[in-house]
């Protein structure tokens, strides 16, 4: 596997995610309602409307610029806790990604290990506190391996949240009755792996 | 006392009322009018939650000049102001006071009407974490 991604492939990706948020968004809100406030679908589907129209109006032309403007719609429409979460990872990963109008397998890997550093730091948490990171950690660990690889990393990441005891946010106060269900986070987190998977196989064939 | 421009205020609710409610009340018993503090609270649409958008107007319409601390209640609110901190949104004289949402607002409000910078509000602010109530 070795492509070169341009700024389309970075928007396929947003769009494709969009996709899969609003085709997801019901299965978000129930797992959230178990241990969150179960508004993580309606959240994700609002900032992902907001991505759909920014990217719309006025394409950015380089892959850094497409994350940095998909992370700023986050951040101010999400409007819970995924929004500033995601937001930072797409910022922190776009900024990371510098301003070339194509960039590499490789340079994106480590752009997202920025992206996904930059979450733990402003959550505060680390694997294994039923998060997002369950799932984005292993898959960014994988994405040697390819992106197919790197989706079923976040997948298995995010099932693995199951038996996990929840130690940041809301489901951190529910203590031991957090564990035996997954992770909204951890498996929107693995939605997003999965439409960059996606992307990867329509655009470049894997 | 004070002559130049005082520090102002903004208070982050996941809700409207809250947030309009705590900075009623700071400004009432800290008996002084002169400080500004403004509500962001809750999202546009009237709901519960965290507006960025919200909140950096509000950081605007309390900077008079000597600085804007932020007081947040929780979750999304404490990240939402974080992540536009770190990502330079807002004021470079605007800051995150580590402390409780309404004693917080109180010690707050009283010391920013003495003509106090920002980092004597910021420690008063961050004192009344200090304040047991057993």
């Amino acid at each position: 596997m070795r492509h070169v991604l341009d700024a389309e492939f970075f928007r396929r990706w947003m769009l494709t995610a969009a996709a899969a948020v609003d085709r997801e968004a019901d299965r978000l809100t129930e797992l959230d309602s178990a241990i969150g406030d179960a508004d993580h679908g309606a959240n994700l589907k609002r900032g992902f409307t907001a991505v759909r129209a920014a990217l719309e109006d006025a394409p950015p032309e380089t892959p850094g610029a497409v994350l940095v403007l998909a992370g700023r719609q986050l951040i101010s429409k999400v409007g819970g806790a995924s929004g500033p979460l995601y937001g930072t990872l797409l910022r922190g990963t776009g900024k990371a990604l510098g301003d070339g109008a194509e960039v590499t397998d490789a340079a994106l890997g480590a752009a997202l290990e920025e992206g996904v550093g930059a979450v733990a730091k402003l959550g505060g948490a680390a694997p294994g506190d039923k998060t997002m990171l369950d799932a984005l950690v292993p898959a960014v660990a994988a994405l040697g391996d390819g992106y197919a690889a790197a989706r079923g990393a976040a997948e298995k990441g995010a099932e693995d949240t199951i038996p996990l005891r929840a130690r940041k946010g809301r489901a951190s106060y529910l203590g031991e009755r957090s564990i035996g269900h997954q992770d909204p986070g951890a498996t929107s987190s693995a939605l997003l792996v999965g439409a960059l998977a996606e992307t990867a196989e329509a655009v470049t064939g894997g | 006392m004070a002559e130049g421009p005082l520090v102002g205020l903004v208070l982050v609710s996941h809700s409207s009322p809250v947030a309009e409610s705590v900075a009623g009340l700071a400004v009432a018993l800290a008996g002084v009018d002169t400080v500004t503090v403004e509500p962001a609270g809750g999202t546009a649409d009237g709901g519960y939650g965290t507006d960025a958008d919200r909140i950096v107007a509000a950081v605007r319409a309390a900077d008079r000049g000597a600085g804007v601390g932020l007081l947040v209640d929780l979750g999304s609110a404490v990240l939402t102001v974080k992540s536009l901190v770190e990502d330079e949104e807002l004021p470079a004289n605007a800051r995150l006071l580590d402390a409780p949402f309404v004693e917080g607002a109180v010690a707050a409000v009283v010391t920013a009407s003495t003509g106090a910078d920002l980092d004597a509000v910021e420690a008063a602010a961050q004192e009344a974490y200090g304040y047991r109530k057993v």
